[in-house]
């Protein structure tokens, strides 16, 4: 009921919504940008006026105006709460993303990483004025040695595929410090992009290997790939398809034999993680997204983390720096060994992130980190048992922290898996995982995380049962346009791409367009 | 424990539905041998106020950068962050955002990459910046791996005076391809002759400015002896702010700038996240790494933007990528993109000076010290100084709350009489007296 006491119907949104002269649509507001706004005059920052002395600048002043339009903070802070309502987050709903690992940031995370102690450290200090920020990268890595058993690590990378880098750099160092140049690394056919981008980036020809009809890697076509040429193997474990590979450790040992490295994808640690060490699957290096397992936030793209554990057999060739302590306290190590890999990155990794991750862990302790993994996997299989009935599960048996769904439920209805996930936007939720991974068709890869309620789990279901039986019905309608409740509708992005617009140009006056 | 919503009535209500009599049937995948049957030997869980209380007293455990007089560069500055930025960022819409893949429920961030992305250009001045990397080391190296894929020559030329672990993030990089890395030794009083260097082999050099050592530099004879070449130059900026000041690498021929933009918007953090900026020219776009957000329209035809040129990622290019990089620093770059949006033209000029103006002073006040010689006559906001045992001079220091610079000999083995010390606009008057006095103490 409204004030009025008159009752609000439901349905009556239709096209014929009236035009405004704002173009905003109550809370859908239109948004310019910055650069529509600002003025070069403008500031938003009171700072002293400078002195104005002669410079020291050699000659190199600045002429050129460089065109930044300011905005007064008012402005500001509307023009980016506005961006804001405009984006879909886990605070905000269900975030199904698979392989994603979307779950909720704690906000003493963020609370912690704000504390003068860790946020107004430079990272060039004297050791003695950090031995604090020291202290907490080691026992950062305690936790991840101690959950994975594997005994090195090198927190510096700067993100997950930054570890995948110097997980197989340090692969392909020890095989060169034994005179074993090797030129091959086998990937499977599901793996992330990364995992193939990252081998050739390290100079392999990356050699794919098939799953068989479990969703597991084909051991007897793995094993016939492996030779004294393969200098390693990259396994998501759990796989892509959300799914444990039940041959592990058999994979290890014949890989092993093979005078070859086992590197892990960790992407997927969240769901083994308190219940499975990596280290005792005969894992040799595996990078840990902070971002995912670790509950630091995607923050719409980055800043990630991914801290890399090591075997013993690759510990002598992992990156600086180091963390050592001893009786007076802790050094940083930042000279290479003659064995390292080499720097990864400026500085000493990601400490912001380091800081939530461990401050999570902590939260959570030995117990709850088990808890996740399990209520984790017990989400994607009710998930998978409520759903498979209706949508085509790809492979069969328990799954772990995620349920990969295709489009052979969606045959002849003319709906696609991109339709079907535009039209869950329309719902109120971001849509699962598409069109990945590449080993079944119109992939749907849902990850529910343990952070959702079983009510929340219950309406994304009753949202996926009714969409497929709509595109069972032929309501083809709320799928052809769908996102309509979305605050743009479907976005031209090979137009994007054909004529790429990359940055703002001001518009042409029209006198001198004439 | 509190992150998790599941009862336990929930989890057998939903065992039941599943056919299972229990959790670990879920795991009957994993081989009985590798389950973890013991509880490993860590602490159980923890409330707020006993997290707090552990992370609180590791924190107290650091000298912060605002707890004394602090002159401390050498790629991570300390300045100034309106109180809006932080705010903002951890809107949740924004922090606990994906990648925008939907892009019809990811304009705000989709909008405010475009917005950065014109700024970057703007302020490096080139015609597209892509949506960030990881910091300033590590775009850094994909931008000599870039060079190599523009000019098909593998030799790629580092000036000695570029930060020296930018230096070894490239020969990381490269070390398992068969790039020739060129690494000149540092000059910290300036002058290097790099342009002598390149010759018809050479894919790029890459010159920092101003330089490790707080030299401003001309890049212009060095982008037109590699231009004759058919090298590109790289510029690498770490400290953005100087941008309002000084000429822009792309004004100078720059072809690739690559910078860490830390400077505004970003807390030091001890080291990262940081923020990689990484802007080409117009002719370069299909080969740069990263992510790009462009403009587009939707189904009704209004504006909206999207990601773009895909093709050259990991996710659809697999092998062929230009680059296996997928997250950058979103959140960073967010605070980047608010800030600068504050500060505006005006803002970042009256910034620039600033932080020129202090350098200057603190130059001055120390270089009449006996034992202290300032090595630079350009600089921005950063010099160097020669002092006997930089190292430990801040150590002294150090005991005495100042945090004094960086010494040279923390990068280069031999180099023990250099310091680089650094001043921005949070420095006061009274910071600079009380680190000349105790310089002047220390060199007696």
């Amino acid at each position: 009921m409204n004030r009025q006491g008159r009752p609000s119907a439901p349905g009556t949104v239709s096209d014929q919504a009236p035009k405004t002269f704002t173009g905003h649509q109550g809370l859908r507001l239109v948004e310019p940008l910055i650069f529509e706004v600002g003025a070069p005059d403008q500031t938003g920052v009171d700072l002293p006026k400078p002195k104005g002395g002669v410079n020291r600048l050699g000659g190199l002043e600045r002429a050129a105006p460089v065109d930044l339009p300011g905005l007064s903070e008012p402005q500001v802070v509307r023009h980016f709460t506005r961006l804001s309502r405009k984006n879909y987050g886990i605070d905000m709903g269900f975030f199904p993303l698979g392989s994603c690992t979307m779950k909720h940031n704690p906000r003493l995370n963020e609370k912690v990483a704000g504390l003068a102690g860790f946020a107004d450290v430079h990272p060039l200090q004297p050791e003695s004025t950090v031995q604090g920020a020291l202290a907490l990268m080691d026992q950062l890595a305690h936790w991840l040695i101690t959950l994975t058993g594997m005994p090195g690590i090198a927190l510096s990378p700067k993100a997950g595929a930054h570890g995948e880098l110097c997980g197989l750099m340090t692969i392909r160092a020890a095989l060169e410090a034994r005179g074993d140049a090797r030129a091959r690394v086998l990937v499977p056919d599901s793996a992330h992009g990364t995992n193939p981008a990252t081998a050739a980036l390290c100079g392999y020809v990356v050699d794919p290997i098939p799953a068989d009809e479990r969703g597991r890697v084909d051991l007897d076509a793995m094993t016939a790939k492996l030779d004294s040429d393969v200098a390693a193997i990259m396994l998501t474990n759990p796989n892509t398809c959300g799914l444990f590979e039940t041959d592990i450790v058999e994979i290890a040992r014949r890989v092993h034999e093979a005078g070859a490295f086992f590197y892990c994808d960790g992407a997927n640690f969240n769901a083994i993680v308190g219940k499975v060490r990596p280290g005792d699957l005969g894992v040799d290096a595996m990078h840990i997204n902070l971002h995912k397992t670790f509950s630091t936030p995607h923050g719409g793209g980055g800043p990630g983390s991914g801290p890399v554990v090591f075997s013993e057999a690759l510990a002598p060739f992992v990156p600086p720096p180091w963390v050592v302590g001893g009786e007076g306290g802790f050094t940083l190590s930042e000279t290479t060994g003659p064995e390292s890999v080499g720097r990864m990155t400026a500085f000493h990794g990601q400490m912001g992130m380091f800081v939530r991750a461990l401050t999570y862990m902590l939260s959570h302790g030995a117990d709850g980190l088990k808890q996740v993994a399990e209520d984790a996997v017990l989400n994607a299989n009710y998930v998978l048992e409520t759903l498979k009935d209706v949508i085509t599960a790809s492979f069969e048996g328990p799954c772990m922290h995620e349920a990969l769904f295709d489009d052979r439920f969606l045959k002849d209805t003319g709906v696609s898996t991109l339709d079907f996930a535009k039209a869950l936007i329309d719902e109120g939720f971001h849509p699962m995982t598409m069109y990945f991974p590449l080993v079944v068709h119109g992939a749907m890869l849902i990850e529910p995380t343990e952070t959702e309620s079983k009510a929340s789990l219950d309406e994304f279901i009753g949202a996926m049962r009714a969409l497929a039986q709509a595109a069972r019905d032929g309501d083809t309608d709320r799928f052809e346009n769908a996102p309509v409740f979305a605050p743009v509708h479907r976005l031209d992005e090979t137009q994007a791409a054909r004529k790429p617009i990359l940055t703002y140009q001001e518009p042409v006056p029209a006198e001198a367009a004439e | 424990m509190r992150y998790l919503p599941l009862t336990g009535d929930d989890r057998q209500a939903m065992l039941a539905t599943i056919g299972a009599a229990a959790v670990d049937d879920l795991f009957c995948d994993v081989p009985e041998s590798a389950r973890l049957t013991e509880a490993l030997n860590l602490p159980d869980h923890q409330g707020e106020i006993a997290v707090t209380r552990h992370m609180q007293a590791l924190a107290d455990r650091n000298v912060t950068a605002g707890d004394g007089p602090f002159f401390l560069g050498a790629g991570a500055y300390r300045h100034h962050v309106p109180a809006s930025v932080q705010h903002l960022i951890q809107r949740g819409e924004f922090l606990t955002a994906y990648t925008p893949y939907q892009p019809e429920i990811s304009q705000g961030t989709l909008q405010y990459l475009f917005e950065f992305q014109t700024q970057v250009a703007r302020l490096t001045g080139m015609a597209v910046a892509n949506a960030s990397m990881y910091d300033g080391s590590t775009g850094c190296g994909e931008a000599v791996l870039m060079a190599r894929r523009i000019t098909k020559r593998k030799k790629a030329v580092l000036s000695g005076n570029l930060h020296p672990h930018y230096a070894d993030v490239i020969e990381t990089m490269t070390r398992f391809t068969d790039d020739h890395i060129l690494r000149l030794p540092p000059v910290p009083q300036s002058g290097e002759d790099i342009a002598a260097l390149i010759d018809q082999e050479t894919s790029c050099v890459v010159v920092q400015n101003p330089d490790f050592f707080g030299h401003l530099i001309d890049l212009e004879p060095i982008a037109q002896a590699a231009h004759t070449a058919g090298a590109l130059l790289i510029a690498v900026v770490t400290e953005v702010v100087s941008l309002g000041a000084v000429r822009s690498p792309g004004e100078m021929g720059a072809d690739i700038v690559v910078g860490e933009g830390q400077s505004i918007g970003n807390a030091l953090n001890f080291g990262g996240p940081y923020l990689g900026l990484f802007a080409t020219r117009d002719r370069y776009v299909r080969q740069m790494p990263g992510r790009l957000c462009g403009q587009t329209v939707d189904a009704e035809g209004h504006r909206g933007f999207v990601l773009t040129l895909s093709t050259r990622e990991q996710h659809i290019r697999r092998e062929k990528a230009t680059s296996n990089i997928c997250t950058n620093s979103g959140l960073c770059s967010l605070a980047f993109t608010i800030h600068m949006a504050l500060l505006g033209e005006a803002g970042l000029r009256r910034l620039a000076m600033l932080n020129h103006e202090n350098a200057v002073a603190l130059a001055d006040a120390i270089d009449g010290i006996d034992g202290v010689e300032v090595l630079n006559s350009a600089f921005f906001n950063e010099f160097t100084c020669r002092v006997s045992n930089a190292a430990a001079v801040v150590e002294r220091l150090a005991g005495q709350g100042i945090i004094a610079g960086v010494p040279a000999s923390r990068f280069y083995s031999g180099l023990d009489d250099l310091l680089v010390l650094a001043a921005t606009e949070l420095n006061s008057d009274e910071d600079i007296d009380a680190l000349a006095s105790a310089l002047q103490e220390a060199v007696q």
